[in-house]
């Protein structure tokens, strides 16, 4: 199965050195390599498995539960400016 | 060369339901930053999002309203993509199996000749996904501020298809679509809340040409007639584009509304890849004849169904007809006043013009209205009647909007009963014709205009009580005499 290291890296937000770039790539070959053995059974018949439970049509009823979340979360973040989150300046989109 | 545009819309709209898509967040407008959040829609390790019964209801109910194939069996997939207004790092959203297949929606556009036509804009999709956050920029240099109160809002995403042909097309599908949703409630459709978004691809083709030209896709768009002038100005750009040899890039665009025009992100193109996949935090779901069969029975009469029946019942315009169903809370207002028995085109002249002229100047909705629709009757009764002349009748909707009594009783309470003897109308026109030679002797040479300012000397004489189809009469004996 064909891939492309720094695409993969890029979509991963990874910054990868190249030594690290010649480990992962043969690393993640073998592995796309071993499951791609999958590829060799006839599925024709078979119903695609979106899930591995055998549940469906689990839903919950629409109420509000206010949760202490909310404050604990912002004590987490790694930055908070009053009850915002706050991360690296985005560009502003105009 | 004449050009055709190939427009397709993506709306986004919330759908009414109390918590959040995943969990039970409430979806309430203007909350403090981030008081709405818990571990689901924060998206920390080992939370499990369960579908809210209500949101997929309402997604399956507006799906039904456009005419969709609703699915037997749907799932939920993670698109992935990283923006700190998604703070799993993905969405969850639907993508080969949504809850809603094709679908159409017909709509009533407005030709330049003002003539109406029918046109049908076919839906390819409609399906379940949460929101995002909100990035906050303004006023912060080193950073910017994240607030997920929306994250995890229950949105339903309705992808038409390439079938629209102009900026008015689309404006009108808007308008269909946001009538039909709010006639279902499904959602409030409130651009300034954000409770309806919408994302423009534009690209045009020479006329006759079957293959698509490069589309564009314009965001940024907040207001319907943003969205017109968006398209309008883009179709425009892209056509001078072409005719100057340079080739359209596919892109997306932001509509800046000072400047009247779209502006490329010029963000680096980054390729997408989604790389969806189905979430196995959540199972799929099969959806019983009985449960679709039974919210299609909740659906009411829709927008172009009522007007359709509004021009043939009360044979009124077109173009009444369609304004008045664009909001199903004044076409009932209209249909409760046309209940009292009184005419229909009244009914529905008064309500648009009049009775919405004092609404919006009192900044109040047609639910709020102090005069309802039986106490509207009363008043339009008066004038069918003869009682009062349409001038006073303004004057009196006015005073019932403040004293909230009925047009019968300000009417003898005021005296502003209609003068209709004749002596004494005929006795006012002597007097006016005599203080306005000029505009008798003008009348006389063949401006019918004149007649005018002696109608209105007439009335001020009368307190402009007088019945004018009589005064009108008695005028025109007199001067031919």
């Amino acid at each position: 199965m064909e891939f492309n290291i720094d695409r993969v890296a890029e979509l991963a937000r990874l910054s990868l050195k190249p030594e690290e770039k010649i480990k992962l790539e043969k690393e993640l070959g073998a592995i796309l390599a071993y499951v791609q053995k999958l590829s060799a059974l006839d599925t024709k018949d078979i119903e695609p498995t979106s899930h591995v439970l055998d549940l469906e049509n689990v839903y919950r009823a629409d109420e509000v539960k206010a949760s202490e979340a909310a404050e604990k979360a912002l004590e987490h973040a790694p930055k908070a400016d009053g009850r915002f989150f706050k991360v690296p300046k985005i560009v502003q989109k105009d | 060369m004449t050009y055709e545009p190939v427009i397709g819309l993506e709306v986004h709209v919330q759908l009414k339901t109390k918590s959040k898509l995943f969990c039970a967040c409430s979806t309430e407008f203007g909350a403090e930053g981030n008081a709405h959040t818990c571990p689901v829609c924060l998206g920390w390790p080992g939370s499990l999002p369960v579908v809210n019964e209500q949101a997929l209801k309402l997604g399956i109910k507006a799906g039904l309203a456009l005419n969709c194939k609703v699915a037997e069996r749907l799932k939920f997939d993670r698109k992935n993509y990283f923006y700190p207004d998604l703070p799993k790092a993905y969405q969850i959203s639907q993508y080969d199996m949504p809850v809603n297949g094709r679908g159409e929606v017909l709509i009533e556009t407005k030709m330049p000749d003002g003539k109406f036509v029918e046109k049908k804009i076919g839906i390819t999709r409609a399906h379940l996904e949460e929101d995002a956050g909100k990035l906050l920029h303004e006023g912060i240099v080193d950073g910017s501020l994240v607030d997920y109160n929306r994250g995890g809002v229950p949105l339903l995403e309705i992808v038409s298809e390439p079938d629209i042909r102009s900026a008015q097309e689309a404006y009108d599908y808007l308008t269909a679509l946001k009538a039909i949703l709010q006639y279902v409630e499904v959602s409030d459709c409130d651009m300034e809340k954000g409770s309806l978004r919408c994302d423009a691809n534009v690209s045009v083709r020479p006329a006759g040409q079957e293959k698509f030209g490069t589309k564009v896709e314009i965001k940024n768009l907040n207001s319907f007639k943003m969205v017109q002038k968006a398209i309008q100005y883009e179709i425009e750009r892209q056509i001078a584009a072409i005719e100057d040899g340079e080739a359209i890039v596919q892109e997306t665009r932001l509509w800046n509304d000072t400047k009247s025009a779209t502006f490329s992100m010029r963000s680096k193109e980054e390729a997408h890849d989604y790389r969806y996949f189905p979430d196995p935090d959540l199972v799929a779901f099969t959806l019983s004849r009985e449960l679709v069969d039974g919210i299609k029975k909740t659906l009411p009469e829709l927008p172009l169904a009522k007007a359709r029946r509004f021009i043939k019942e009360f044979g009124l315009s077109e173009y009444d007809a369609y304004t008045l169903t664009e909001d199903k809370k004044l076409a009932d207002y209209f249909e409760g006043c046309v209940k009292e028995g009184v005419s229909a085109k009244l009914a529905s002249n008064w309500t648009l013009t009049e009775l919405l002229a004092v609404l919006n100047e009192k900044k109040l909705s047609i639910e709020a209205s102090p005069v309802p629709s039986q106490k509207l009757a009363g008043l339009i009764r008066l004038i069918e009647q003869g009682t009062i002349n349409g001038k006073i009748a303004k004057d009196v909707l006015g005073e019932m909007f403040t004293s909230g009594k009925t047009a019968d009783v300000i009417v003898k309470e005021k005296g502003l009963v209609q003068v209709s003897d004749t002596g004494l109308i005929e006795k006012a026109v002597e007097k006016a014709i005599a203080a306005n030679p000029n505009a008798v002797a003008e009348f006389k040479a063949g401006k019918q205009k004149a007649l005018g300012a002696i109608v209105g000397a007439v009335m001020k004489e009368t307190g402009g009580k007088a019945n004018p189809k009589i005064v009108n009469e008695i005028l025109q004996k007199k001067l031919q005499n």
